[in-house]
């Protein structure tokens, strides 16, 4: 954290009340009252350069009276983030928005509002985000208890040694899932019907240049839709056919990770991970086995981090031909481009298959390396697998990217400037491909990534079809690694330690992070010394690179739209959790 | 010209179109429904058509494959003894917590006997991880590669007991051949490790 | 297909063998329907990938006559609910399946369809869509492999084999079947069919919380 000190040293010499360090053993970063928050957020951006917010999160600390705030600040430029935290009483949390300075912050102020209470000041749509208006509670929060709720931790008592097998409906007063306020009356209650969503959106007076008055309509897209990529929704408010405003609507797919994380123990929680991104399970585990030892503060062996780069990089091939795949889909390539993008997935899914015993939720990464070794076998697979997705990407490349209806309907299109991807935090593929040579890889290496000899991928119109080339070059760097990967790869042991299955994680707080395949993947993770984490929190890339799509989205036409939404990338298992 | 990048791409398509005559031509008979059929399908080599046909071929699983767990047991003169010794320690590490084991007590003494009396997985919950299987200090649960078990009623067949979960040690050893073996040599040479200090 | 389509016990000329068929027509009619069965599509979570993979080259469901496979519910013999189906979107697909025409079908693949999987113990997961729906197959796994997904479609085909029309083809009948009620978003899910069991747990439920935090009323 060389890095940090460096640039708050001064600062705590300029302001001594506003940043102080966390002298909590295993903590980091620096303290700043809330009532300073936001100009302190302005003074690292504007005087120190740190111009992204990557993460805005919570964590409660029930029984004591408070709930912290924890942001994470980047440069664009690379190095380590810089942690700040804020600590807020529980009862009456509430914090200057930060939206004004960082408009990356606004999907995660709301997100943190929604799970946790806490109440943004100036915020512009403080709404609930991932459950719904009308929502009993806060469910991060500590003493927020779900309807099938049993223990605080697991395991479970009830399962062993007196383990008789009963299903948790039958424990429940109404035999479902559910669970109500006390006193509350089915029949008077008036539910939402997204008044406040639709009044909240921009609605532009026609200029009436033509000379007629025409109207403007709300057009909902999804959640049943074929082009949102899952349960997604948007809600477009459309003069014709041009968007005047969008407002992502989210949560179809809220399946209370972090909730059930805190309740896992640490290994628990591997196999979850891999359903959060489920196309690139490998990196979720990944990050979070990164996450993880950093608070163990132990390393994996040589050949299990050639192993875990190899895996993360097939990862990502995979990923990026899905989503080209799909983008064109969305384009009225029906089909055609995906079937092709899945074939030469089904060979990497047959090695994941072979490695780690299930084709998309791998859980094949441990703490300390991964679970089982590559053999001779395996070796031959992947070097095969090697030698024929560099022709298959030509295959690709000569049968797409010269074709006119491709170009015409992407290039120019959804535009997103540097500067707008900066302030909207997005990272990965999406910021990359609007001019911002910005990849964990490089500028905050991790594992052994600085081993190896790649480049990092770049384009700059900002353009769905810089971001759909972009995907096909860095499958193209991914080969190379993987190939060097593959010659480098020494022999020995793939796990440190024992497996165990209980870690007793010291107290702390680490934030491991990946340069997944969609963007900066990190977890932010605090461990109160038990054998599962006090607060687990997934930074999830799409989820926040999904902050740009209205800017992009407005003014284009709607059919557009679903390009433009397609050329992001989402995975709803990670945008809702 | 303009339409020359579309007539490009098409081209791409007409190849595939035409590989798949040639290929079927090329390897004859034994492309479809065979076993060497469906080893070329699942080899890099591959071109042409590239459809499993199942039922008719089903793809082979690899060792590591994982579905749903099941119980081991040996059979010693007629006789199923489950591996199991329900220490519970796959119930503890399941993350989903879908196992639920009763122990077996001893009616007189009261004290516990290492074999479960009951043991129910719940497949609606299961999320087919392979942790429990991959901690069990007994090598008594493993997973299964048995995937053709979908069922009209959930109520009734999806709590799998003991009856459904065990399956004898040959199964096991059929399903994960290596694996068996590094555990039985392992076990064999922990055995004559223990008989060696003995004999000293 | 002319095993399956010819009734068995009717002794068929050896001169006709190969131009006629003889058959009831029960089996002509489930022979018709398990042969285009049309999924809609929705994919609502980690179980969709492995649907599209079984619809794409690899396992092909066309073969099967299932490759319409449309977003619309209009057109849509069954409904394949492929993952977790949280309170959010559950009134959505109350929606989708009342609007399909009869018969229908609805197949729940993976442990989260079927009985809420591992996330089962979240605050906003359905456990398993049969509490809404009335599910005709279930198909286990996490996520089940394209070749388990396409056992559970044969299976459904073979329990349209089993349908007679006098018996099973409640569709045809005058009162037909009446739309399951589209559940509300209030403080937790409600479902309309449940209102007065509702109204009386949260009463009994009044005397026992001590209200200590208006903030959390669930307990
Ligand atoms: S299966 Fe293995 S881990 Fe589970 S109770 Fe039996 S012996 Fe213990
Ligand atoms: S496979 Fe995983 S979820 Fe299933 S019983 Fe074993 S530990 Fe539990
Ligand atoms: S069953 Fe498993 S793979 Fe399918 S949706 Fe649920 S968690 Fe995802």
């Amino acid at each position: 954290m060389s890095d940090q000190s460096a640039v708050v040293g001064t600062v705590t010499e300029v302001f001594p009340d506003w940043f102080s360090p966390d002298s909590r053993p295993g903590y980091a970063g620096y303290i700043v009252p809330s009532e300073r928050m936001r100009e302190a957020a302005g003074y690292l951006k504007n005087r120190k350069h740190f111009d992204m917010l990557t993460s805005v999160t919570s964590a409660d600390y029930f029984p004591e009276d408070r709930i912290e705030m924890v942001y994470h600040f980047r440069r664009s430029t690379g190095g380590e983030p810089l942690r700040i935290k804020c600590f807020l009483s529980r009862v009456e949390s509430q914090i200057d928005s930060l939206v004004d300075v960082f408009p990356g912050a606004e999907l995660q102020e709301r997100e943190v509002w929604d799970l946790m209470g806490v109440r943004f000041t100036g915020h512009p749509d403080l709404r609930r985000i991932l459950t719904w208006e009308g929502f009993a509670g806060h469910p991060l929060r500590k003493d927020w208890k779900e309807p099938f709720f049993e223990d605080e931790i697991k395991p479970y008592k009830s399962r062993w040694p007196e383990g008789k097998f009963i299903r948790a409906e039958e424990k429940n007063p109404l035999g479902d899932n559910l669970c109500f306020p006390p006193g509350f009356d089915p029949e008077s209650w008036v539910p939402d019907k997204d008044e406040i969503l639709y009044k909240s959106m921009t609605r532009v007076a026609k200029a009436g240049e033509d000379g007629m008055d025409s109207d403007t309509i709300i057009v909902n897209l999804g959640p049943q839709h074929p082009s949102t990529h899952g349960v997604f929704r948007m809600v477009a408010r459309l003069d014709g056919e041009t968007v005047v405003d969008l407002k992502p609507v989210m949560g179809y797919l809220h399946r209370n990770h972090e909730k059930i994380g805190e309740r896992n123990t640490f290994l628990g929680n591997m196999p979850f991970t891999d359903r959060l991104d489920y196309i690139c399970s490998m990196s979720n585990n990944f990050a979070y086995a990164l996450a993880v030892e950093k608070l163990l503060n132990i390393a994996p062996p040589e050949r299990a981090e050639y192993i875990r780069v190899i895996m993360a990089e097939l990862t990502r091939i995979v990923n990026h031909l899905v989503a080209n795949g799909f983008l064109m889909n969305d384009l009225g390539a029906f089909f055609t481009p995906v079937l092709y993008s899945l074939e030469e997935r089904e060979f990497i899914l047959d090695f994941f298959e072979a490695a780690s015993g299930s084709r998309m939720m791998c859980n094949y990464y441990r703490f300390g390396g991964v679970v089982r070794d590559l053999d001779e076998n395996m070796m031959s697979m992947l070097k095969a697998i090697l030698e024929r997705l560099p022709r298959k990407m030509d295959e690709l490349e000569k049968y797409l990217i010269g074709s006119e209806i491709v170009r015409i309907r992407s290039e120019g299109v959804g535009i997103l400037t540097p500067e707008a991807a900066i302030a909207n935090s997005a990272t990965g593929p999406l910021l990359r491909a609007s001019g911002v040579p910005y990849d964990l890889r490089r500028a905050d290496p991790y594992s052994i990534y600085d081993r190896f000899d790649f480049d990092v991928c770049v384009r700059y119109h900002g353009d769905i079809y810089d971001r759909f080339m972009l995907r096909i070059d860095e499958i193209r760097q991914s080969i190379r690694i993987l190939k060097q990967a593959v010659r480098d790869m020494p022999s020995g042991p793939v796990l440190t330690g024992k497996p165990q299955y209980q870690v007793r994680v010291p107290a702390g707080e680490a934030y491991g992070r990946v340069e997944g395949p969609k963007g900066e993947l990190g977890f932010y993770l605090v461990s109160n010394g038990k054998t599962n984490p006090a607060r687990y929190h997934v930074r999830a890339p799409t989820f926040i690179n999904l902050t740009s799509l209205a800017g992009m989205s407005r003014g284009n036409k709607v059919a557009d739209v679903v390009t433009i939404l397609g050329s992001i990338d989402i995975v709803l298992g990670e945008v809702d959790r | 010209m303009y339409g020359l990048g579309i007539l490009k791409g098409l081209s791409v398509t007409l190849k595939h179109f035409i590989l798949t005559f040639v290929d079927d031509a090329k390897r004859g008979k034994g492309r479809y429904r065979s076993p060497q059929g469906i080893a070329y399908k699942q080899s890099t080599e591959l071109s042409g058509l590239f459809t499993v046909e199942y039922p008719e071929e089903k793809l082979p699983v690899p060792e590591e494959f994982r579905y749903i767990p099941f119980l081991v047991y040996e059979e010693e003169d007629g006789e199923k003894k489950l591996r199991c010794t329900s220490c519970g320690i796959c119930s503890k590490v399941c993350p989903p917590q879908c196992i639920y084991i009763v122990r077996t007590v001893d009616p007189e003494t009261g004290k516990p006997v290492p074999t479960p009396a009951e043991f129910c997985i719940d497949v609606d919950i299961c999320m087919n991880c392979g942790l429990c299987a991959e901690y069990c200090p007994f090598d008594a649960i493993k997973m299964d590669h048995d995937y053709e078990i979908a069922s009209f009623d959930r109520m009734k067949h999806h709590v799998f007991d003991i009856s459904r979960l065990a399956k004898p040690v040959s199964y096991y050893a059929s399903i994960r051949p290596k694996n068996y073996k590094t555990e039985e040599d392992a076990r064999a040479a922990k055995a004559a490790a223990k008989q060696g200090t003995a004999s000293a | 297909m002319k095993e399956s389509l010819n009734s068995p016990g009717v002794q068929i000329p050896e001169e006709l063998s190969g131009l006629v068929a003889i058959t009831t027509l029960d089996r002509i009619y489930n022979w018709g329907r398990r042969n285009s069965l049309w999924p809609l599509m929705s994919g609502l979570a980690c179980c969709a990938i492995e649907m599209i993979c079984t619809a794409a080259s690899r396992y092909d469901f066309s073969r099967f006559g299932m490759e319409v496979m449309r977003p619309s519910p209009r057109q849509a013999d069954f409904m394949l609910i492929s993952g977790t189906v949280t309170k959010k979107m559950v009134p959505q697909l109350v929606r989708l399946y009342n609007q399909m025409p009869e018969p229908k079908y609805v197949v729940a693949m993976g442990a989260c369809a079927s009985g809420g999987g591992p996330f089962k113990e979240g605050y906003s997961v359905v456990p398993g869509i049969d509490k809404f729906l009335p599910v005709d197959v279930y198909i286990p796994g996490c996520p089940p492999t394209p070749q388990a997904l396409l056992n559970g479609l044969m299976k459904l085909q073979e329990k349209i084999d089993h349908q007679a029309l006098k018996t099973d083809a409640h569709w045809y009948k005058k009162d037909g079947s009446a739309p399951i009620p589209v559940p509300i978003l209030g403080p937790d899910l409600i479902d309309l069919r449940k209102v007065e069991q509702i109204r009386l747990a949260s009463q009994v439920q009044q005397p026992a919380s001590d209200a200590d935090n208006n903030e959390v009323p669930h307990e």
